[in-house]
């Protein structure tokens, strides 16, 4: 048997899926559309977490105390990306960071912006390890994640 | 309890295979059970390690899985971390249900999307998802905090791709196969700064298959039985945001699997190591809470050479994930690394020293949200 080529099919699938945010996230994002970042805290180790949580993942009990947290706190760590791939929302090149928001005790993940970021060097220089970021919303806000466009150094 | 010994391996070749999966797949398996000199009849049970709709194309990929690895009219059972495939067939010999199994990981990297891509995919669709979160953004984060706690330059992370990569030219099973200098590394692309491309793993093609046995089983299958010794396992919480990204779970996960093994002195007790990195920096973090130096001390621990191939504990004499990253599979082949190590049979990229003991780890998730560490004797 001797075969000169093999063939491959080519294959995309588009389904939809109907992904419930469920009681706790629902009120974070009506929130959020506020312009209001909310956490829950939990009864056991009195910890606030954002995105709130109907359960503490470390004392596995009920959050059920909403607590209002600043929009500005300071970068724990960050990556500049500047990889395309399919389906990304964002355009590159951008900054993920992990920020601890004032009056919270986790992270919360978002977008550093707001920084000439024509070159690493000057990004460097804008956004460091424990620098003060604030965040920036969007006009339009639809109640997702994205209603804060970014988090901007404090100068 | 019934002791268990891995008694034969069998791998694909790294390079990128045109079979179908299924075709893929039967070769390797064939291969092992005529090295074992057993026919598919004989073997107890079967455990893959796949997994589907974004790394094969397939939903509910076991259904189309078990004809290539040999498994049908047989018990079978199927995990996506292939580490946890392999204990699972070792808990049925352990238990006594079964004298022999099978554990095979299979997956053809070629064919699907990106890792970048699938990895985003872990993240939830409400939150971290619309932000671009994947495996590689959220390594670069760690990877940022490691440098800064503990003053680990990017010259030392980057040296473990020099090392893993040169490893792998005496490697016929491995992926990538080029010399790397610590210049080409530093000069790669910064696509995840301070992540560079060629400290990312690959995206390979794979299958390899380990042959576990009880002990009178294995001592007539083979003069060169590896056998396990201890497993441990923890995961993390899922939200990277929550859990210190450079205190996981993996000091739970290897004080679990030494207590089992009996191993006090991680460092003087293990002669060779096989390590899941995805990301060259993880190699170290992974190495010091494995035990092989103090906090902090990775950097220092790649600069002395002990973990290079001819040093005191060699660490991924293989090539690693940097060199050959069939996602699901790449914890097995850990584990079959070690077996080769033990057994005497790795060839070209057999350690100088005389290898006793071996380690396996294997992880997935954020920033290593889970992790396994396998211990396997002479
Ligand atoms: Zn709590």
């Amino acid at each position: 048997m001797s075969i000169e080529k093999y063939k491959i099919v080519e294959g995309q699938v588009k389904v939809t899926y109907e992904l419930a945010l469920g009681r706790t996230w629902s009120h974070f994002y009506d929130c959020f559309k506020e312009g209001k970042i909310m956490g829950t805290r939990c009864r056991k180790c009195s910890r606030v977490l954002v995105p709130p949580r109907s359960f503490c993942p470390r004392c596995f009990e009920d959050m059920d105390e909403w607590v209002e947290v600043s929009d500005e706190g300071i970068i724990e760590t960050w990556v500049y990306v500047n990889m395309p791939f399919f389906a990304q929302e964002t355009k590159i090149p951008f900054i993920s960071a992990q920020i601890r928001l004032d009056g919270c005790d986790s992270g919360f993940t978002h977008i550093v912006g707001g920084v000439d970021m024509s070159d690493l060097d000057k990004v460097r220089a804008a956004v460091k390890l424990g620098g003060r970021v604030k965040a920036v919303w969007s006009r339009e806000k639809k109640g997702s994640i994205r209603d804060i466009e970014y988090f901007e150094p404090v100068k | 309890m019934r002791k268990v010994a891995i008694t034969h391996v069998a791998q694909s070749s790294g390079a990128e295979s045109r079979e179908s999966l299924m075709d893929f797949t039967y070769k390797v398996n064939k291969e092992i059970l005529d090295k074992a000199g057993l026919k598919r009849e004989e073997v107890g049970c079967i455990i893959a390690g796949s997994a589907d709709i974004f790394h094969s194309g397939l939903s509910c990929a076991n259904a189309y899985d078990w004809d290539g690895i040999g498994a049908f009219m047989k018990e079978g059972s199927r995990a996506e971390e292939s580490v946890f495939s392999f204990i699972y067939g070792c808990m049925r010999i352990m238990s006594g249900r079964y004298d022999t199994v099978l554990v095979t990981a299979i997956v053809k990297g070629s064919e699907n999307p990106d890792n970048d891509p699938i990895t985003c995919f872990y993240g939830d669709p409400f939150y971290l998802r619309p932000l671009g979160i994947n495996e590689s953004s959220v390594a670069a984060m760690q990877m940022r905090q490691y440098m800064n706690r503990y003053g680990v330059t990017e010259e030392q992370c980057a040296k473990v791709a020099v090392k893993n990569l040169g490893n792998a030219l005496f490697n016929p099973y491995a992926h990538v196969k080029k010399r790397v200098g610590l210049e080409d590394v530093m000069r790669s692309r910064r696509l995840y700064d301070p992540l560079k491309e060629m400290e990312c793993a690959p995206k390979s093609d794979g299958v390899v298959a380990v042959l576990i046995a009880s002990e009178e089983k294995a001592k007539e299958l083979t003069a060169t039985p590896a056998w396990l010794k201890g497993y441990g396992c923890s995961m993390d919480y899922f939200n990277p945001g929550d859990r210190d990204l450079l205190n996981g779970q993996l000091k739970a996960a290897a004080a679990r699997a030494y207590k089992m093994a009996g191993i006090r002195n991680p460092e003087k007790n293990i002669d060779v190591a096989e390590i899941c990195e995805p990301y060259a920096f993880q190699e170290l973090i992974w190495c010091e809470q494995l035990g092989f130096c103090n906090e902090g001390q990775g950097g220092e621990l790649i600069d002395s050479g002990i973990t290079e191939m001819d040093g005191s504990l060699p660490v991924n004499p293989s090539g690693g994930v940097l060199a050959t990253n069939p996602y699901p599979a790449r914890g097995l082949y850990r584990v079959a690394e070690a077996a080769l190590q033990i057994k005497g049979q790795a060839g070209e990229h057999q350690v100088g020293k005389k290898v006793k003991t071996a380690l396996a780890h294997s992880t997935h998730g954020f920033g290593g949200q889970c992790h396994s560490v396998v211990i396997l004797s002479a």
